[in-house]
This record gives structure tokens, C-alpha cells and sequence, in this order.
């Protein structure tokens, strides 16, 4: 594959790849020692558990947790799934009166979808509008808090399509004074942002592994020891996880899990400051090439790598994209990508359809280099100018015929 | 260290390992339609191929899921809803677990399930879930498939197979077991921990446990683990049967040995799969037997790997008809790379252990 031709990766909120150093932490695991970390009996077995628990010991360092209250799962979605249906099913099995499950129309349809699962176990679904910026109007919310008592609030750290930071210090803070569970999914903020679940007094947050440089298959879900936030699983069997979460733990996924969380930990902001950079580079130089470009949701409440595009002239993404094709780059979620409809979060932010379908989301991550932004940009910008070119004389020719008919 | 703790986790097998790596070199999202995406997405589907040609389903009939557990879980709570379940006696706690409030199905002192049993319990009342798994994680012993999807058939009863232990080892397929529904695990079989698959008869539409994003036809959420999956898909194809059946000689050396020595065989009569054997030592606890046999270097288990440290009675060999010898059997279960004297390294260190340990007893 010639240089210009190599794909360049952009889509870092889909997924990250994954870091050599990750890799090098998970091979012992492959070719030496494979034994179930469930198999105490033997020394192998425990072994294994002992990498297990070193790792979970890393997972809890970047969100400031104890080991002890981390529940190690398949994923962020299975974690969001555990953490509301969970909460939701133990409160109610325990007769609880609260019956208010409140969040934000911009979640991931993970959490979407769990919470409107729960009407028809008796609760009532809140889905909260946002601002155009994408922010929780806090007033809004303390509001819907007071209507009637809330069971649990879920609230996202960091958008996955706008990149937008919730103030989950202020929103921890609303939920807490109400007496509801607060749980986030943190699943694109850890290793982006400094997380900490005393500063949110999250009860509750989500964790994925690959979109932090780690391998897919493995997330967890914290789960608050004191006050102790009790969970009923979504599904059972050998015990793992204390009952939380049964089915044999993949060790090297773990592993490289933990060595994620350990390495960002360390890179954090080294990583975010870079990002940052790459992101300005990348995105004046697109400036240059499209004059008129907007960008969705608030600059300034952001995560560093995240840009979420509106093209100018009345093209789509999607035509843009499909000019660009060695850009990896997306229109939203990749969970929806098949869709036609616009994304739901781009709708929350009250944008008019035109300006949906325009936008192209951009994530610059960890291993993003200033040639690639530069000749992504140059790209972008090449396929923008022949989208518009096309549509221009697409329209003439209707005008033409027209004029003529 | 000798490896005899197969039913726990096989090895993981060479073509698995390099599958894995090989998928973990690629960056995409099999949901993402960019170069990236797609070509994640013909990895995903190159292997959703090779497991339904496996087991004889079509491609769109495979859910992947993180595992074994969550493929029972996902079929026993989606399939059971508005149905009595019927679990076999000696099933494994993910099959159980997803069914509490099932009726057990008894089995012979062999480990097979009661036919008669089944028989009359399906002629009874609202249509049935029957759980059955294919073979058992702690004896190894077969059900007979083949006349337990006859009868759930005839009573139009659905059947789910935990083909966990059997898969990759004896010959099972959807199609020809007569399941309506198979759970496999990559790790069972050589594969990676970390993914695992329910296969489907066409028309089956479990609800989800997991939702969101739409993945695995909405049948299973979240971002598909590309590593575990390829990896599944590869130790599948070196986990044949053919290879497994050359683990009987080694195991029946094995068993032979001991039983000399004075040990009973749980399962014994029952067609077993070639690798396992259940090993009572009577008047001996097994936690006392597996921490010998561990410091003498050889890894053996007391029943499922599990949560850890839990060493109780096996409800297996207490559903067969044991009585206090159910807490005193050790599981033997033999891994795809076995060395060729496994039998000979473990007969000597068991007699030396028994040894031992019966004089301690007596």
C-alpha cells in the first residue's frame, strides 16, 4: 500500500488501538501460563488469579477505586446494562417506592435502550433534552429530581460522538442530595480525562477496555462499597465477581486491561496535551480547506482528541467520507453506522437534519501522528471540494432541464 | 507441571494464538463502516462462518457472546420465558443458575439422564425448555442426546444443549443432536478466554440480556471481541475429535492405574468423553487429594473451576447416588497437548498420594 494510500485512523471514540505495551503485558498469558484463574487448586490456576487481581488493583487506580469494588465484565455495555438493570431489579426486588430512572437524551443507546427496558418492569424512563452545546441544564435536572422520587440517575462522562464533558461533580452532587444511585458511563472519559468517583460520588461507573488502548472483550463496572450499592446480576453461574458477574475471567484480557489503566494513569495528560495539539493542527488545517466549516457542542467542555464537524454547502458526511476513503473516520456511533437516520445525539443538540447528515465525527488519539492529521485534513478537504462540485452540477443539470422542460 | 486440568481451560492452542494476535493487530470496530470497520467485520464474519459450518448451523443462527455462561444464560432466560424448565440433575451452575426455580431432571448412578423421567415429565403440563448438557464438566459422561431430542420433540418441548465440555471434543452439531440451541465456549476448546457462542435454529429469537448498539442482530450488545472470537474460530478447527478420541488411551491408562491402586471411577459405564475421568479416592476429602497432588505438580480440580476456594460435596456425583464419596473425587481431565506419559507421571504421583494419605485416614 502506497503511503498516501495507507489508512489513516481517526475514529478513536469506536475504538483505540491497541498499545504495544498492552500486548507485551498479555503474551505471558497467551504462551505461558493459559490456567483458569477460577482453579484455586492448583498453582497455576492461582497464578492466574494473582494477575487478575494485580490488574484490577491497576483498573481501580484510574478512577480512584478500592480492587474490591471493581466488577471485571465483558465490556462497557455490559456494564451499563449490569449497572442500571441491576441496580434497578435489587432496588426493586427490595420494595422500593422510588421509581424514577433519569438520563440524558445524548447517552449511548446502551444505556438508552437499558433504561427504557425498565419501563416495563414498572419504572419510569426520564430521558433529560440538553442544551445545544450538549450540557445537562443542571436546573432542568435538579428539577426532574424533584418531581418524584428518583431510584437512579445515569449520566455519561464524555459523549462519545461530541466529545462533550458532563460536570459530574455538580450532577453526583444533585443525584446524591436526592437520594438516588448515581451511576456513568465513563467509558470514553477514562484515560482522556482525570476521573475519580469520590470527586463525582459516582455509586456507579462504567469502564471499556479498547477504547483505551486495551483489547476488546473485557470493561468492568465499580460498584460503590460504602455506602454499599448492591447490584442483582444480569445473568448467573460459577460466582465469579462475588456473584456479580459469573463466567471464567479471560486473564490476558484482564491483563492488558490493568496495563491500559496502568499506562494511562502515567500518560494521561502527557497524552491529552499531545492530543490537543493534533487536534489544532488538524483542525486549522481543514479550516484552510473548507471555509465556513462549524463544529457541533461546546469547545470548551470537551475531550481533547473529539471533534464533531459540520460541513459547509449543503453536502453529507457520507459523501465526504466516501471521497476520503483511506480516512477511517465516522458519522456517529459505530454501533449505528448501518443507519441512515441521523444520530440521536446530533438531534438532541436541536440540529435541523441538513446539519446532522453534514457532520463528521473525528477522534484523534494516543497514536495520532502530525503527518497523519496533516494528510487527513488534505484529504477531507479534496473529497469536501468534489462533493460540493458534484452537487453543484447536479443542481445546474436540474436547472438545465428545467429551463429546457 | 503436569496439566490435567483441561475441563477448567485447555491450553490454548497454537492456531487460536496466532488467529488472536493476528486480530489484535487490527485497529477497527467490526461496526464501523470505514476500511478499518470492514475489515474487522470480515474477520468477525470469516469466523461466524467456520463456527456455523462447525456446528452445522447457518451463520446468522451464531450469537457470540463473552462465553459459555452468558450463551447458557442468554438461551435458558430467553428461550424458558412462558416455559417450565427442566434441568438435568447434574448440569453446571450457569445452566442452573439461569433457572432456579426449574424441575430437575434425576439421572442414573451412571451419570446419564432418567429417559423415563424425561419422558413423564414432558407428558405433563405446559411445553417444556429442557437443559441438558452434552457432556458433563466433572465425570465427562454423555447424555444421550439423540433419544432426549426425540422425546422433547414428540412433546414439542424446546432443547437447549450446554455443549460447553463436548464441543471440540465428541461430534456435536446443532442439526444432528437435534438441539434447538448449543452453547460452546472458546476456552474449552483451545481457544481464547473471552468469547464464546449460542447457536440457534432458525426461528428462535431469544431476547437479549445485554442490549444496545445492535450487534449480533440485536441478539447480543457491545462491541464484539475480535481477538477471542478469530481465536475461537481457529482452535475450533485443530479441536476435532478425531484428535480428541487418541486422549482415551491415555485416560484409560490413567484410570486403570488407579483404579489398581484403589480408586473408583464415577461414570465409569457411561460413554464418557475421551479426556475426562472423575476419580473417588474413598475416606479421603478431595481438597486434601488436589493440594497433594498440586505440590507434588500435578494440576487436577475438585469439581468446576469456579469462584475460587470453594471446595464442597460435588452435587454431580451426589445426584448420580453417592453418598459421602461425593466429596471425595478428584476430576482428571486430559488437555489436547497431553505428553505421552501423562498417564504413567499421574498413576505415580496418585499412589504415592494415596499412600499417604489413606494411611493418614486410617
Amino acid at each position: 500500500m502506497s503511503r498516501s494510500n495507507r489508512p489513516i485512523y481517526l475514529d478513536n471514540h469506536a475504538t483505540t488501538p491497541l498499545d504495544p505495551r498492552v500486548l507485551t503485558a498479555m503474551r505471558p498469558w497467551w504462551e505461558e501460563n493459559f490456567a483458569n484463574p477460577g482453579s484455586a487448586e492448583h498453582a497455576m490456576g492461582r497464578a492466574a488469579e494473582a494477575a487478575v487481581e494485580e490488574a484490577r488493583s491497576h483498573v481501580a487506580e484510574l478512577i480512584g477505586a478500592q480492587p474490591n469494588e471493581i466488577i471485571l465484565t465483558s465490556g462497557a455495555t455490559e456494564s451499563n446494562n449490569l449497572a442500571i438493570k441491576g441496580a434497578a431489579r435489587f432496588a426493586a426486588a427490595g420494595g422500593t417506592e422510588r421509581r424514577r430512572v433519569i438520563t440524558l437524551a445524548t447517552e449511548h443507546k446502551c444505556v438508552l435502550e437499558s433504561v427504557r427496558d425498565l419501563a416495563a418492569e414498572g419504572f419510569e424512563p426520564v430521558m433529560l433534552p440538553v442544551r445545544p452545546d450538549g450540557l445537562l441544564d443542571l436546573d432542568q435536572f435538579n428539577a426532574a429530581l424533584t418531581v418524584a422520587p428518583t431510584l437512579l440517575v445515569s449520566v455519561m462522562a464524555v459523549n462519545n460522538e461530541i466529545g462533550v464533558i458532563q460536570d459530574l461533580a455538580a450532577i453526583g452532587e444533585l443525584a446524591k442530595r436526592h437520594g438516588a444511585i448515581f451511576h456513568t458511563d465513563a467509558a470514553q472519559a477514562a484515560g482522556r480525562v482525570p476521573i475519580d468517583v469520590e470527586d463525582i460520588r459516582a455509586d456507579l461507573l462504567s469502564l471499556s477496555s479498547h477504547k483505551l488502548y486495551g483489547p476488546k472483550g473485557v470493561g468492568a463496572l465499580y460498584v460503590r462499597r460504602r455506602p454499599r450499592v448492591r447490584l442483582a446480576p444480569l445473568f448467573s453461574g460459577g460466582g465469579q465477581e462475588r456473584g456479580l458477574r459469573s463466567g471464567t475471567l479471560p486473564t490476558p484480557l484482564i491483563v492488558g486491561f490493568g496495563e491500559a489503566c496502568r499506562v494511562a494513569v502515567i500518560e494521561n495528560l502527557l497524552d491529552s496535551g499531545r492530543i490537543a495539539g493534533q487536534r489544532d493542527r488538524f483542525l486549522t488545517a481543514l479550516q484552510a480547506e473548507v471555509p465556513g466549516l462549524e463544529i457541533n457542542a461546546s469547545r470548551e467542555h470537551r475531550v481533547a482528541g473529539n471533534l464533531s464537524i459540520i460541513f459547509p454547502g449543503g453536502v453529507t458526511a457520507q459523501a465526504v467520507m466516501e471521497g476520503a476513503p483511506q480516512v477511517c473516520v465516522s458519522t456517529g456511533s459505530a454501533c449505528s453506522s448501518a443507519e441512515i437516520e441521523p444520530s440521536h445525539v446530533l438531534r438532541a443538540l436541536g440540529l435541523p437534519e441538513g446539519r446532522a447528515r453534514a457532520t463528521l465525527r473525528v477522534g484523534i488519539g494516543r497514536f495520532t501522528s502530525p503527518a497523519e492529521v496533516d494528510l487527513a485534513a488534505a484529504a477531507l478537504g479534496a473529497a469536501w471540494r468534489r462533493a460540493v462540485a458534484s452537487l453543484d452540477s447536479a443542481r445546474a443539470d436540474t436547472a438545465t432541464a428545467a429551463e429546457r422542460g | 507441571m503436569l496439566y490435567l486440568d483441561a475441563n477448567a481451560t485447555e491450553p490454548l492452542r497454537p492456531a487460536a494464538r496466532e488467529a488472536a494476535l493476528a486480530a489484535m493487530e487490527l485497529t477497527g470496530n467490526p461496526s464501523s463502516a470505514h476500511r478499518a470497520g470492514r475489515v474487522a467485520r470480515r474477520v468477525l464474519e470469516s469466523a461466524r462462518e467456520a463456527v456455523a459450518t462447525r456446528f452445522e448451523a447457518s451463520p446468522a443462527a451464531v450469537v457470540f457472546t463473552s462465553g459459555g455462561t452468558e450463551a447458557n444464560a442468554l438461551a435458558i432466560q430467553g428461550l424458558g420465558t412462558g416455559r417450565r424448565v427442566l434441568v438435568g440433575a447434574t448440569e453446571h451452575p450457569a445452566v442452573t443458575a439461569a433457572a432456579p426455580a426449574a424441575e430437575r431432571l434425576p439421572v442414573r448412578r451412571d451419570g446419564t439422564v432418567e429417559l423415563d423421567a424425561l419422558e413423564a415429565a414432558l407428558r405433563e403440563g405446559a411445553p417444556a425448555l429442557v437443559c441438558l448438557m452434552a457432556a458433563n464438566n466433572e465425570t465427562g459422561v454423555l447424555h444421550p442426546l439423540g433419544e432426549v431430542a426425540a422425546l422433547c420433540r414428540a412433546a414439542g418441548a424446546i432443547l437447549h444443549v450446554d455443549a460447553v465440555q463436548a464441543a471440540g471434543r465428541v461430534p456435536v452439531a446443532l442439526s444432528a443432536s437435534g438441539a434447538d440451541s448449543l452453547a460452546v465456549s472458546g476456552h474449552k476448546l483451545g481457544g481464547p478466554k473471552g468469547a464464546g457462542a449460542l447457536l440457534l435454529r432458525p426461528g428462535l429469537h431469544p431476547a437479549a440480556i445485554i442490549r444496545g448498539g445492535g450487534q449480533e442482530r440485536g441478539r447480543r450488545g457491545g462491541t464484539e471481541p475480535l481477538p477471542a472470537i478469530a481465536g475461537l474460530a481457529a482452535g475450533l478447527g485443530e479441536a476435532t475429535p478425531e484428535a480428541a478420541a487418541k486422549l482415551a488411551v491415555l485416560r484409560d491408562a490413567l484410570e486403570a492405574a488407579c483404579v489398581r491402586a484403589g480408586a473408583l471411577v464415577a461414570g465409569f459405564g457411561a460413554p464418557r468423553l475421551p479426556n475426562t475421568t472423575c476419580l473417588i479416592l474413598p475416606g479421603v476429602p478431595a481438597e486434601t487429594q488436589v493440594i497433594a497432588l498440586d505440590l507434588a505438580g500435578v494440576a487436577v480440580s475438585a469439581g468446576a473451576a469456579c469462584s475460587s476456594g470453594k471446595v464442597a460435596r460435588s452435587h454431580v456425583l451426589e445426584a448420580m447416588g453417592y453418598g459421602k464419596e461425593s466429596g471425595c473425587a478428584i476430576r482428571v481431565s486430559l488437555p489436547w497437548n497431553a505428553p505421552d506419559d501423562a498417564a504413567e507421571q499421574f498413576a505415580v504421583a496418585w499412589s504415592a498420594m494415596r499412600a499417604r494419605l489413606s494411611r493418614a485416614a486410617a
